[in-house]
This record gives C-alpha cells, structure tokens and sequence, in this order.
C-alpha cells in the first residue's frame, strides 16, 4: 500500500498529521488556560476549594470568597487573560507581517507612545483612572499613525517602519525618563506602577475598557489572517497571489495597533508578552495554519502565570510586568542559541 | 607600498579642507564654552566671566560662573567621548545608524551599574566606572551576537532591533533589582537619564585617563579603520588583520561608552548624529574624522546642555533630554534618506 502511495498523497498526510498535531497543541494550551485561570482564582491567602469558587462563579453567596474571589480576585484573571491575548495577536501580526521576530510593538514604538502620555497624564496633569487610560490609547493610536506616515512611502516599508519606530521609540523614552525625574514621590509611585504593568488595580471597569476592543478586534484580526500568511511570503508575491498590499497592511496596522493601546490602557506595558507569544506558538505548532490564535492563548498563559509568580513566588510582590520583562533577556539568549544550533534564520 | 596604499585610500575618502573645519570647530568649541559658563539661572556678562575666571572675586556672579566650571568640562569630556565613540562603532559595524545609546551599549552599563549598586554596595566612582565597563562590553557583545542572528549577518536594521530589544530587557531586569529599593531607587532615577548637572571635578579627573585609552586605541585605529571602509576582503588583501582591527577598535569604543555613562549617565544620540554631520564636512577619512568628531561631539553636548538650562529656567532640563529631542529626528532622516533596499 504505502510503496503504491502517490507524491501527492504522502505531502497531504504529512499536512494533515501537522494539522492534527497543530490542533491536539491548541486545545492542549486552551485546557492549560482554563486550569491555570481556575487556579488563579482559587490560590492565594486564603486558599479556597474548587467547590467555592465554582459556587461564586455560579452566583451563589459563599462568606469571604464571594468578596475575595468575586470581587479582586476575578476581575484581575479576566484582565490578564484578555490584555494577554491582546498582547499577544498584536505581537505575533507585527512579527508576521514585518517577518521579523525582534519586531514587536513594544519594541518599535507604539507602547512607549502611550507610556509617555499616561506619565504625562499622571505627573504633569495629575490626572488618574479613565484620563491616563484614554490618554495612552489616543497617544498609542497616534504614535503608531505618525510612524507609519514617516515610512510608507517607497519600497521596503516593512525595514523601515522597524527603524523610524526605534527612533520614536528613543525619543519617548527620553521623555518618559524626564518625566520620572520631576515626578513627585507620590506621583512616583503611580507612575511606576504604570510604567511596570501592574493588575494590582483591576477593575471590572478596567476589564470592560480592554475586553470591549477585544470583542471587536480580535475577530477582524482573524478574517485577515489569511492575508496576513501571504503577506509573509514576500510583498511581491503577495501581490502575485492578489492581496491589496498597501490596504491589508494598513488595516493589519490599525488593528494590531488598537489591540496594544486598549491592552496597555488598561495595565500599563506587559513587556515582552507581545514579543514572546509568537515565536512560543509558532514553535509549538509549527507554521501550519494561523498562528492567530495559539498566539492569543500563550499570550494569556504569560500574563496569568506571570502575575502569579509575581504575586507569590518572591518575597516581594512584583508587578506581572517586571516578571515578565525579566524573561526578555533570558528568551533572547534561548532565540540565540536555538538559531545556533538549527543553524536556520530567525 | 605605502604610496599606492595611500593613494587607494586616498581615493576611497575624499577630503574637503578639513584643517579649516577643524579650526573652525574649536572656535565653536571655545564660544560653547563661554555660552556654557554664561548661561543658567543667573546670565553673566563676559567681562564677569572673566573675572571669575582669573581672579578669586567672592561675588555672587562668580560663584554662579565657576559653578558651571566641573559642568562644562564634564560636558565636554562626554560629547568627545561619545562622538569618538560613535565614528568608530559606524566603522567597525559599517552601520550608519550604529550609536551607543541605540546599540543598548548604555542600557548594559546602567545595568550593571544597578546590579553593582544594589548588591555589592558600590557607592564610588571608582566603582560605578568598573560595573559600567563591564556592563558595556558585556551589552555590546550581547548585541552584537543578536543582531548577527539569521540570514544575511548584522545588517542595520537587525543591530538597531537588538539594541532596542536589549535596552528593553536590560532597563526591565533593573527595574526587577531596584523596585523592592526604594533608597536605591531614589538615587538611581537621577542617573538614568543622561546629565552633566551633578558634575564633580575629582570624579571627571578619575576618569580621564581610561578616556584618555580609549581614545588613544581609536585614534590609533583610524588608518585601519579606512581600509576596512573597502570592504573586508579588500582589506585584508591590503594587509590588514581586519578581525583584529575590529576587535580593537570596538574595544576602544566601548571604553569610552562605558566610561562616559559611569560619569554622565546614559546619553543617546551624540555618537549618531556627529560622525555624519561631520562626515559632510571632512569627509570619511578617520584621521580627520575623528579629531573633527570629538570637538564636534563636545561642542555639541555643551550647547545642549546650555539649551537645557535655558529652556528649564529656572530648573533645567537634563541634557540626555535634550540629545534625544535633537537626534531622534537626524535618526529618522538617516533611515529615510538611505534607499529601503540597503536597510
């Protein structure tokens, strides 16, 4: 029988064993979420039996844990999991479509935009709350628009759009370190607390003012995925295959865009999830499909264990944004010598 | 053999009248300087500059005048240092966008400066100048092993991502160290963004002399540094142990980039935008190249720090500000004016 088999018979069962493994691997990370975000709520001081928590989750009135598990404890896993997701496709589009695993949008730009106007916000307005939120997206939303207008003219946009956003980058960062240094203690503080990404204040409105977009972006995102796999072919033969370039990139942008700020608004900057959720998933389900949603759920899984270690694994508790940019460096070395020894490109 | 070499070399770098260049930026230098001591909260006429300068008057315009001296000279230290620095990482990458500050050469010195703060109770310049070394040549390797990843080696624009993502990851393991340190963080937010404002003579003295080896080991390189702009094969047809001129040279720069932030801080930019504005006027040979830089680049960091004084009035405003406000755009116009194709 195999000997008989056609070419074209064996590449579509190896196709379909990578389809089938890539699917086993997502429901794989969407069972780990679930278990994950249902021992979020549960762990902690006090500790509270599944069957508690279940029963708050229900509606039921259980003393003590209706408070601690409804109240704090919900609204803070609820935002790690969507301001995840968000990090997450939002990172895994700009890699895909720049093709270029080191270009995520917290590294070329966007989340800095919003850092300094919600430090602004804070030290120089004294503002807090849905002031600094709104702040951060408009500045996020404006700093991404006024970078992509500096490098969408000619060729080579993808180079460039990296390159123009590391020098705003620079700059707003300068800005951002100015700030700091004028800030009064007690705006200090807050301001660090932003600039350190931090669940510590989730709110249901908190929570309302990310899962909002999310409803509405994360779905678009996924009808382009298409688009975008061609896209990372190559410009020239995405445009051989029939995909508007310019137009595609451009909604990819704002999506991806929107998906960042609303997400950064609402904790301040998670660094690192967006750049470490989209080689993680590719790696974990190869290049088969869209990496859109394993992408979505790893980034999730970072924000939600990340906030836990954070909060119990030290002596201190650490924001979930210090936790998670401490594995920048250590995932960086692990890129390095994996290309070394698969001796493949990036 | 020298002859034809020079005349090769000659050819590759043309050069435009550089001694007048070079005169001409001491003048600019030396009006800098003035404008330093000059400005601030209290302006000064000239005649009270000078005597400030040569007599020992107890006026209150003296004390202001002479106040300013361990910042100027501090200012002027620094902007050579990183110019120099600057010119010979653009070489050795052969990178027009190569910069300590965008390279994260810095963010490795502030590091470890941080680590050496934190944990080993480091409280003294002599120490803040070892951490910051270290952290410097370790950023810089670090980077660079980055940034050669995949296909087609260290192009620009991979170097410049690795340097953004190193900064990222290096200023977020400092925030790890220094959040639960509240004195240490108090102290440290000062020195994060790049100033001459805190100044002291004794420690730009003790500095001196590894800036003074640094420099050195660049200037020495400079003829090198020429024949590798043909391209490392031609280069090494010429005679030239081009991975021993590039480890050398790198050396030299990283030096000075370490010990400029031990003193001033991280300061972005400098080493960006003076190696090509004076590439326009003397041209790409190093021997004029780099002399023309390190006036430049004091000139510079002297003016934006005098800027920053006038601007914040009556605080100030820190001159890592005011570089990073000035030099982001000539980033952007050296991305956008270079062809996409060669990004």
């Amino acid at each position: 029988m195999s000997a008989n088999r056609t070419a074209s018979e064996t590449v579509r069962a190896v196709r379909l064993r990578g389809a089938r493994r890539a699917r086993l691997i997502v429901a794989g990370l969407a069972i780990a979420l679930v278990a994950l975000f249902a021992g979020s709520l549960a762990f902690g001081d006090p500790v509270y039996s599944p069957a508690d928590v279940w029963r708050v989750l229900t509606g039921q009135f259980v003393p003590g844990a209706s408070f601690i598990v409804g109240e704090l404890r919900l609204p803070r896993s609820v935002l790690a999991v969507v301001a995840g997701a968000c990090f997450g496709l939002a990172g895994v589009t700009f890699q895909t479509m720049l093709r270029n695993p080191l270009a995520s949008p917290d590294i070329i730009g966007i989340t800095n935009g919003a850092n300094a106007a919600a430090l602004f916000a804070i030290v120089v307005l004294g503002a807090s709350g849905l002031v600094v939120s709104l702040g951060a997206v408009v500045a996020g939303v404006a700093t991404a628009a006024l970078i992509y207008a500096l490098a969408s003219s000619g060729a080579a946009v993808g180079a460039r759009l990296i390159l123009v956003g590391i020098g705003i980058a620079a700059m707003l960062n300068s800005v951002t370190a100015y700030l700091l240094v004028y800030a009064n203690e007690f705006d200090l503080q807050r301001a660090m607390r932003w600039l350190n990404g931090s669940l510590n204040l989730a709110t249901w409105d908190g929570v309302a003012l990310v899962a909002v977009p999310f409803v509405v972006l994360a779905p678009a995102l996924l009808l382009l995925s298409r688009r975008l796999s061609l896209l990372r072919l190559g410009e020239d033969l995405a445009a051989g295959l029939g995909v508007p370039i310019e137009p595609t990139r451009r909604l990819l942008v704002l999506v991806a865009v929107g998906l960042a700020a609303f997400a950064t608004a609402a904790t301040g900057p998670i660094l690192f999830v967006a750049f470490m959720a989209g080689p993680i998933a590719t790696r974990l389900v190869g290049h088969r499909g869209s990496p859109m949603v394993p992408s979505a759920l790893v980034g999730a899984l970072l924000v939600l264990a990340a906030d836990l270690l954070g909060q119990y694994a030290f002596g201190t508790r650490y924001p979930v944004g210090v936790v998670t940019g401490a594995l920048g460096a250590p995932f960086l070395i692990y890129l390095l010598i994996r290309t070394q020894r698969t001796g493949g490109s990036l | 053999m020298t002859t034809t070499l020079e005349a090769i070399v000659g050819d590759a770098v043309k050069t435009r009248r550089p001694p007048w260049w070079l005169l001409l930026g001491l003048l600019a230098l030396v009006a800098a300087v003035f404008l330093s001591v000059a400005f601030g909260a209290r302006v000064v006429s000239l005649g009270e500059v000078w005597t400030a300068l040569t007599t020992d008057s107890e006026s209150v315009t003296s004390a202001a005048v002479r106040s300013r001296v361990p910042r100027t000279i501090l200012a002027i230290v620094v902007g050579a240092a990183l110019a120099v620095a600057g010119v010979v990482l653009q070489a050795v990458t052969r990178n027009p966008l190569a910069d300590p500050f965008i390279l994260g050469i810095n963010s490795g010195a502030s590091l470890l400066v941080v680590i050496g703060i934190a944990f080993f109770g480091a409280a003294t310049m002599p120490l803040y100048i070892v951490f910051a070394l270290a952290g410097a040549a370790l950023a810089a390797v670090f980077v660079y092993a980055v940034g050669s990843l995949g296909v087609g080696g260290p192009t620009p624009l991979k170097l410049a991502l690795a340097g953004a993502i190193t900064t990222a990851a290096f200023t977020s393991l400092s925030s790890a160290i220094l959040l639960p340190r509240i004195d240490v963080m108090r102290v440290f937010r000062f020195w994060q963004v790049g100033s001459v404002g805190r100044a002291e003579n004794s420690d730009t003295l003790l500095v001196l002399p590894i800036l003074l080896v640094g420099t050195v080991i660049c200037a020495l390189s400079a003829r090198s540094l020429n024949i590798l702009a043909l391209g490392d094969e031609a280069a090494a047809g010429l005679g030239v142990h081009v991975t021993r001129v590039r480890l050398g040279a790198a050396g030299g720069a990283i030096i000075l980039c370490g010990a400029a932030t031990a003193l001033a801080g991280p300061i972005g930019f400098v080493g960006l935008i003076v190696p090509h504005l004076c590439r326009q006027l003397v041209g790409a040979d190093h021997r004029w190249l780099l002399p023309m830089s390190a006036i430049a680049g004091a000139t510079l960091l002297t003016l934006a720090d005098v800027v920053g004084r006038v601007l914040g009035r009556p605080d100030e405003i820190d001159v890592g500000v005011v570089t990073a406000l000035i030099g982001a755009p000539v980033f952007l116009w050296v991305v956008l004016r270079r062809s996409g194709s060669r990004a």
